[in-house]
């Protein structure tokens, strides 16, 4: 059974991050380029903790399976960042930031982990807008300011609807001053593909070289692991087709425990499927909901009309009519659920039945087209040009989908997974967000783990390493890592089958999405845990990989992903089934209030489910880490 | 949706350049792809085109993609002889059949430069943009160190435009638009991005030197002053940057001949 100790420092809340820093071991100026480590992705995370370790004085390698850097999905989020700067003067604060973020998460994170969240969030802003990231600003010159995701203050910071992409060309440009300075070795187009432990702790990595197919070893004095979500599991999500689980999946085969794998957020305002041949869902600002109303028709045989001849009478605008306070702006998961409801019912729109309608008619009547056009026009133009309609014409047609993941590795205080020398940061790993992420705060526990947590506590476990004890790459435990490598890899070419790797990732992702993915029951989740196993033991017989291992091979890259989603599949079905309560983006629908509102279960299940991998065809261990909440009372998440 | 029922499905030629490999020569190669729906993407339509081949026991055709959302820069096909094809504003990604008519042959090559030879397939290697970056591409600002950020109030104007130039996401259809397969455009964007912030002042003249002398040595080419690169911009960013840059990069130069920079910047107290 793995130690879980979450090393949190005692002490009273809002001084715990400041006494550890001033207690944790530091490594000399001198020693520190006599360490090096491993940055595995580039994203927020990956990119601000490879520059600033680099910065730092340690030496650093980054590898990114994509061909630049600046290529990380980071880049895709739109929205913007919270910080409690307070620059609003409207009473926002660390504590409120804080608050905000851990009853979101319905109470299902650490409250010293969440506090040093909202600390660093202010050096954050700090730091991007030194760097040139082109914020928001107002006439005065000063930062501008909009409250996000039903804030009662405005603490999100952004620019223009790309947040992301300039947050992380920010972060990609600390990262190239030190790749130009020699101070990082960058590897593009290197996907890590195992970890090795050596003595029981991090000390390097295998990658493939996805130009020469080249296998390559490197050791390091620690790993870290940043390398995002595993929503593709679903196949279909807002996420970049390439974004995969393999690092993190690869580390928990080699212990480090898997935390919480069944907090997965589904998000209301997307573009629905259009057909079979669909590979990525497109994600709209849920801001539409502020003045579009949402319906079906009430009538099945209504589906397939043209909407604006379905008389008023006839429509169901079902959020305004179950959630009367709320209405078309009830929470994310309680819309999301929603709407899959209606079309479970028969009553959903738009060729394939899973799609509502986002009606601003009425918001056109009220404001003008041009009104609307002034405050949605972008939106409106994403619409138009993926579906060829215009949403000033006739209602658009939205339907939720995957996009965040709030589960991934067990890490403490520290950052570092059970596994000594393994640290994991970003998406991947469990920490920050509980069993639910509000919107604006990814991008802010990206930065926080990369640029001002992991450069102070990844001292305190180099510190025990006695300088220059860096293992050899030449050494028995990298070589048994290359064959197991070089293993799979064969047995993917040679596996000769009939279909392609996409076949079972799309049938995958159906079996996900029908049992675990936004209402989830005992029945669906077992149902789910009996086809993965046959649909993986289908893979390994049937899959059809072309090509060779000594070049480019886009087909072996995505199927060592899909191997690897339908083992992770199986433990996020099994870890939504054994917590058998209700909690943020996790809906049991045995654990409800009458009004659908999530029934956590304080008693049974406050705490971290942490897996922990038993071999080959053995049940994973359940670990559990006790949620102790010192200083804040969890209460029914309402939004009433 | 009543419209798209009433849609026909479509049916098309790909004439699609293969090449195995850097030094491999290169060919089209054509290929039916039919009962298209129009609402399908592009990119969509290569994975069905490559399920198709994988299950004929032929290689797909390898190509570029990630995010299938028009942001990350990494789709990067030239349709119909346009970068990106024939929307405008867009990316590969976002480009969708019913740009297309029945019966239609398409012609869907890599990006054409020197300076981004060709991978494999439909796959080129930009890696020169990220050395241009490396060399000046920044603000020095060591984590921990940044006063507040209200601290120096930035002119919304000046944001704005910064702005407009940081749009840019690196694809590298403005190389491959221009005749001279110039990477004036993608410089001039991430220049005039620093350049126009009060942050970025320091290290402007060295910056635009740095940056531009990279960009010479990577083997990109001349503008001539076509503005094909702002034509193919998926964030269609104004060659106005371009001209700005050249003024900074004048005064730079001018500068530099009278206050050179010391060679190094090590030392001092001690």
């Amino acid at each position: 059974m793995a130690t879980l100790d979450s090393k949190i420092p005692p002490g009273p809340l809002a001084d715990k991050w400041r006494n550890h820093k001033a207690n944790i071991k530091l490594v000399n100026p001198a020693n520190k380029r006599k360490y090096e480590v491993i940055v595995v992705g580039a994203g927020l995370a990956g990119s601000s903790a490879a520059a600033t370790l680099a910065d730092l004085g340690y030496r650093v390698k980054n590898f990114v399976f994509h061909d630049s850097p600046r290529r990380a999905h980071s880049i895709a989020a739109q929205g913007g960042i919270n910080a409690a700067k307070n620059y609003q003067n409207d009473g926002d604060s660390v504590y409120r930031l804080f608050y905000d973020t851990l009853k979101g998460g319905d109470y299902r994170s650490r409250e010293a982990n969440v506090h040093r969240l909202a600390e660093v969030s202010i050096n954050i802003i700090d730091q991007c807008v030194a760097q040139g990231v082109p914020f928001a600003r107002e006439y005065g010159g000063l930062l501008a300011n909009r409250s996000f995701g039903g804030a009662q203050v405005s603490r999100t910071f952004y620019a223009r609807g790309q947040t992301g992409q300039q947050l992380l060309l920010g972060a990609y440009s600390a990262l190239s001053r030190m790749i130009g300075a020699g101070a990082v070795e960058m590897h593009t187009q290197s996907e890590m593909l195992d970890l090795v432990i050596v003595g029981g702790q991090a000390k390097g990595i295998v990658v493939r070289d996805l130009v020469t197919g080249a296998i390559e070893r490197h050791a390091a004095d620690a790993v870290v692991l940043a390398t995002g979500g595993y929503g593709n599991v679903f196949n279909l999500s807002t996420y970049a087709r390439g974004s995969n689980a393999t690092a993190i999946w690869r580390a928990y085969k080699h212990g480090a425990c898997f935390a919480n794998p069944c907090y997965t957020q589904i998000h209301p305002t997307c573009i629905p499927v259009s057909g079979d041949y669909q590979s990525k869902l497109t994600l709209m600002s849920e801001s539409l909901r502020n003045d579009g109303r949402i319906w079906v028709p009430k009538k099945k045989e209504d589906c397939a009309k043209d909407p604006n001849s379905i008389p008023e009478a006839d429509r169901d605008y079902y959020l305004e009519r179950i959630y009367p306070s709320f209405g078309n702006l009830a929470p994310r998961d309680v819309a999301s659920r929603a709407a899959k409801r209606v079309c479970d019912e028969g009553r959903g729109v738009g060729p394939t039945g899973l799609g509502v309608y986002l009606d601003f008619s009425d918001a056109i009547k009220r404001l003008g087209e041009n009104g609307v056009r002034e405050r949605y026009g972008n939106l409106f133009d994403i619409y138009h040009e993926i579906t060829a309609e215009s949403g000033y014409r006739t209602p658009m047609r939205i339907y939720p989908a995957v996009h965040y993941t709030m589960g991934g590795l067990w890490v403490d205080y520290n950052l570092m997974s059970n596994v000594p020398g393994l640290f994991v940061l970003g998406e991947a790993n469990f920490s920050d967000h509980g069993a639910n992420r509000l919107g604006a705060s990814a991008l802010m526990q990206g930065l926080a783990d990369g640029y001002f947590v992991i450069p102070y506590t990844i001292g305190d476990y180099l510190a025990t390493q006695k300088p220059g004890s860096r293992p050899n790459a030449d050494g028995a435990e990298f070589k048994a890592a290359e064959e197991n490598v070089r293993a799979m890899t064969k047995r993917f070419l040679d596996i000769k089958g009939r279909e392609p790797v996409s076949h079972f990732h799309k049938r995958l992702g159906k079996i996900m999405w029908e049992g675990c993915g936004m209402a989830r029951t005992k029945a669906t989740l077992e149902k789910a845990l009996r086809e993965i196993p046959a649909l993986r033991e289908e893979f390994w017989q049937n899959v059809l990989v072309p090509g060779s291992a000594d070049t480019l091979n886009q087909s072996l890259e995505q199927a060592g992903r899909v191997a690897d989603f339908l083992e992770l599949g199986e433990l996020l079905c099994l870890d939504a089934l054994t917590r058998e309560e209700s909690c943020g983006g996790h809906f049991r629908e045995e654990h409800q209030y009458p009004d659908g509102e999530c029934k956590r279960d304080d008693e049974k299940f406050n705490h971290v489910a942490a897996w922990e991998y038993q071999g080959k065809d053995k049940a994973p261990l359940r670990n559990a880490e006790p949620l102790n909440y010192e200083f804040v009372k969890p209460s029914v998440r309402s939004y009433k | 949706m009543v419209a798209e029922n009433t849609t026909k499905n479509l049916s098309i030629t790909l004439r699609v350049w293969r090449q195995a490999g850097p030094k491999a020569p290169g060919r089209f190669v054509d290929y039916q792809s039919k009962d298209l729906n129009p609402n399908m993407s592009f990119l969509e339509m290569l994975d069905v085109v490559n399920d198709e081949l994988t299950l004929k026991g032929e290689e797909p055709i390898a190509f570029a993609h990630d995010c299938r959302e028009g942001i990350c820069g990494t789709c990067s096909c030239t349709i119909n002889g346009k970068p990106h094809g024939p929307g405008h504003g867009v990316a590969t990604c976002q480009v969708y059949l019913r740009a297309f008519r029945d019966g239609d042959v398409v012609t869907v090559e890599p990006f054409r430069a020197a300076a981004f030879p060709i991978v494999k397939d439909l796959i080129t290697d930009r890696s020169a943009f990220d050395k241009i970056q490396q060399a000046g591409g920044f603000i020095t600002a060591r984590t921990g160190s940044a006063p507040d950020a209200n601290a120096l109030p930035v002119p919304k104007g000046d944001a704005d435009r910064a702005m407009d130039a940081a749009a840019c996401i690196g694809c590298g259809a403005c190389v491959a638009a221009c005749k001279n397969a110039s990477a004036m455009l993608f410089v001039a964007a991430k220049v005039s991005h620093l350049g126009l912030l009060p942050q970025g002042q320091a290290e402007r003249d060295r910056r635009v030197l740095a940056m531009v002398s990279t960009m010479d040595a990577m083997g990109f080419g001349n503008c001539t002053n076509q503005y094909e690169c702002s034509a193919a911009c998926p964030k269609l960013i104004s060659h106005d940057f371009i001209a700005r840059m050249n003024a900074d990069y004048l005064k730079a130069s001018w500068r530099s001949v009278f206050k050179p920079e010391p060679a190094s910047s090590a030392g001092g107290a001690g």
